[in-house]
């Protein structure tokens, strides 16, 4: 397959009053055409940053980006003008934000967001936007009829599927959603879930899925990218990565999670907490709460290795292992 | 099953709010059972009345009918002193402590609180009360030096550890735990969970234990409430439960838990429309109009919980026949 979207040694930094905040580290990430892939970690790991980074929309001040590259097809991103960036974001690269209401306008009505949205992009008179914003509706599972309500009428997993018909209406090559149900209930999330998957087939479209909820990435992602600290710990495809996964932050975070198929007296928790991000340890960044640790991952920095094919991990302990080749 | 005492009774409680577009049943007789010592997971959608029905059995918010047992002692019937001396017995933990705490509180002063609300000891007693508070952080994993920080200098871990040292200063017998965990990442969230476990056994707590994450309810819990639109759908055991779900909404609730395993093919169960709306409900099963299995029984007269098997309550006309 090929690669739509390839991330370079991305580095972002917010200066702030209590100082340089990390963000970013040299962050290495590559959607291939048509897949859908999944970014997980913890708060503050610099998920949202790496997809605010792809959308040109970091914050500045306080956020700069230092270095790197963001090639869209080929073309380096953070090279483009503001012009051409809105147009990257019109057509090419859409973005749905966790917290659907801080994307809608609540007051207007969901029809008139939509069509809005369609008319950045088509020269399509106001009619027409309108009737195609009523059809995209019925896309994402909600009648057309209620195309004339506003925000405030629809529920979560309503307003979330709004969203998602804006974020679509442009019919972007690239879909970045970041945490796109973490804040629905699990039967809505299914249903969210399930169109996602659909319309990114029917539109043939690459996804980028931001969760921390590692069942969701085992159901919906085709790879995996584990990030802690700002940059990628561990990436493969997602039957690997859960048969196998070798980064021992992959392993804590497997291990945390409680289990519907297995009963067990205690949880194993990764011990201690996220390092504080303007202060982040000079070796392996998780090196603080690794069990495996040793005097070089507090001095050196591991670089990522393939252990496997399409499977890479940074972390020392692989440094012996010879890369297998038969999957 | 132990043939205890329980602990807490809970016989009809209602919780109504007078609302713009009629009145709003939150918790809509609701009755269980508890055992000192275990814990009942509440499950249900976002606004089906978890928080609402934790806060009317502490009282917190006054219920509208219905009566509340704690070890005996009716709590709806208590006058305002005989509720502040309750108070010593029944405890709360909040999603985040600290939207309901004043910023302005050291750690120290935070856990002390209670003490003092309750003159089990002087304000003055500064010695004494930095005692006692490091005997509380210590029991919830707090080290030492954080006796004096403010809350804005600790992360959601830290913080929901406080909340909870708070929660166990008066030696509580029944905690209502709501959402302690679900705004903490994955591997905070086990340890605290671990914690909560911990002082469980130590002191004999008896737990409600609010959640809309299914797996954690499983693990933690001994039986599980399902909730759905201000009543009490199942309850069960929570082997039990995940087992063999008898109600239509829990079987659609368990079957959309997606499973941290690519080779699982989830078997969804697909439900109609969204959650309808809590006001005004009308007769007959609330779950009618998402439910697969609907007759014109259904919508005919109330629904209530039957003991379809031994411990295993199910609110549904067709409970034991799908
Ligand atoms: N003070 C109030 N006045 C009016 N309605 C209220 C009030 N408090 C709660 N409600 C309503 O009661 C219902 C139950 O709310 P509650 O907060 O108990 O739900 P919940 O199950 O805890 O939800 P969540 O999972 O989102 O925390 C909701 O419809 C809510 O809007
Ligand atoms: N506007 C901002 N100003 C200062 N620091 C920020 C800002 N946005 C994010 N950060 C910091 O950058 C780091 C990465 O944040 P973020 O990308 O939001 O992580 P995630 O989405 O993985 O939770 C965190 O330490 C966060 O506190
Ligand atoms: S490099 Fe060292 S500290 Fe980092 S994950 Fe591997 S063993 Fe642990
Ligand atoms: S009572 Fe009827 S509508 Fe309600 S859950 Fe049972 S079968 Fe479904
Ligand atoms: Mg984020
Ligand atoms: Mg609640």
């Amino acid at each position: 397959m090929d690669t739509i979207l390839e991330v370079k040694d991305l580095v972002i930094h917010y200066e702030t009053d209590d100082g340089r905040v990390y963000a970013l580290n040299g962050l290495d990430l590559d959607l291939r055409e048509g897949e859908t892939l999944g970014l997980v970690g913890e708060t503050g790991a610099g998920k949202t940053t790496l997809a605010r980074g792809i959308m040109g929309l970091v914050p500045d001040p306080p956020g700069r980006i230092k270095g790197g590259e963001i090639l869209y097809r080929g073309t380096d991103l953070l090279r483009c003008s503001n012009a051409e960036m809105r147009h990257v974001r019109g057509k090419k690269i859409a973005m749905i934000f966790q917290d659907p209401m801080t994307s809608l306008n609540p007051v207007t009505n969901v029809g008139v967001q939509i069509a809005e949205a369609i008319s950045n992009h088509e020269h399509l008179s106001h009619r027409d936007a309108l009737v195609k914003a009523r059809e995209m509706l019925e896309q994402v599972g909600i009648p057309a009829g209620r195309a004339e309500e506003y925000p405030h009428q629809f529920s979560g997993g309503m307003k979330q599927r709004v969203v998602i018909a804006i974020a679509l209406a442009c019919n972007p090559d690239i879909l970045i959603a970041d945490e796109p149900t973490t804040a629905l209930d699990v039967t809505i999330q299914a249903q969210v879930l399930d169109m996602l998957r659909e319309l990114r087939e029917k539109y043939s479209m690459s996804m980028l899925l931001i969760t921390h909820d590692l069942g969701v990435v085992a159901q919906t992602c085709d790879r995996v990218a584990v990030i802690y600290g700002g940059e990628i710990v561990e990436s493969a495809d997602v039957f690997s990565l859960f048969e196998r996964h070798l980064h021992p932050y992959t392993q804590g975070l497997l291990n945390s999670i409680p289990k519907l198929n297995e009963d067990v007296d205690r949880l194993q928790p990764i011990e201690g907490m996220m390092p504080d991000p303007t202060h982040l340890p000079e070796g392996c960044k998780f090196c603080t709460r690794c069990s495996y640790a040793t005097e070089r991952c507090r001095t050196s920095h591991p670089v990522m290795r393939e252990v496997a094919s399409g499977h890479s991990v940074r972390c020392f302990r692989y440094e012996q292992e010879e890369r297998h080749e038969d999957r | 099953m132990r043939i205890d005492k329980p602990l807490l009774q809970v016989k009809n409680l209602k919780k109504y709010f007078q609302t713009p577009g009629g009145m709003l049943h939150a918790v809509d007789d609701v009755s269980f059972d508890l055992l000192p010592g275990s814990t009942l997971g509440v499950v249900g959608e976002s606004g089906c009345g978890k928080s609402t029905m934790g806060r009317a059995i502490l009282r917190l918010q006054e219920p509208t009918s219905g009566t509340v047992l704690f070890d005996g002692t009716d709590v709806t019937a208590c006058s305002k002193r005989e509720l502040k001396a309750l108070r010593e017995q029944m405890q709360i933990i909040f999603q985040d402590p600290f939207a309901s705490i004043d910023p302005r509180m050291t750690v120290s002063q935070t856990i002390m609180e209670p003490l003092i609300i309750q003159h089990k000891m002087d304000r003055r007693d500064k010695k004494g009360l930095e005692r006692k508070a490091l005997e509380i952080m210590e029991l919830v994993g707090l080290a030492p030096r954080l006796v004096n920080s403010y809350p804005h200098e600790l992360d959601g871990g830290r913080r929901q550890r406080i909340g909870i040292g708070r929660a166990l200063v008066l030696r509580p017998r029944f905690i209502v735990c709501d959402e302690p965990v679900s705004a903490l990442d994955v591997s905070i969230q086990a340890q605290i969970l671990n914690l909560m476990q911990d002082v469980q056994k130590q002191m004999g707590l008896t737990y409600l234990f609010i959640t809309h994450d299914l797996s954690v309810v499983k693990h933690f819990s001994d039986e599980i409430l399902v909730m759905y639109l201000g009543q009490m759908v199942e309850k069960c055991e929570s082997k039990r439960l995940f087992a063999q779900p008898m109600h239509p909404y829990t079987q659609a609730l368990l079957s959309a838990i997606p499973v941290p395993d690519p080779r699982v093919r989830m078997q969804k169960i697909p439900l109609k429309g969204e959650l309808s709306s809590p006001i005004e409900p009308p007769v007959g099963c609330r779950f009618a109009k998402r439910c697969p299995y609907a007759t014109s029984a259904c919508t005919q007269k109330a629904v209530l919980p039957r003991e379809i098997e031994p411990g295993h309550f199910v609110a549904c006309v067709r409970a034991g026949e799908l």
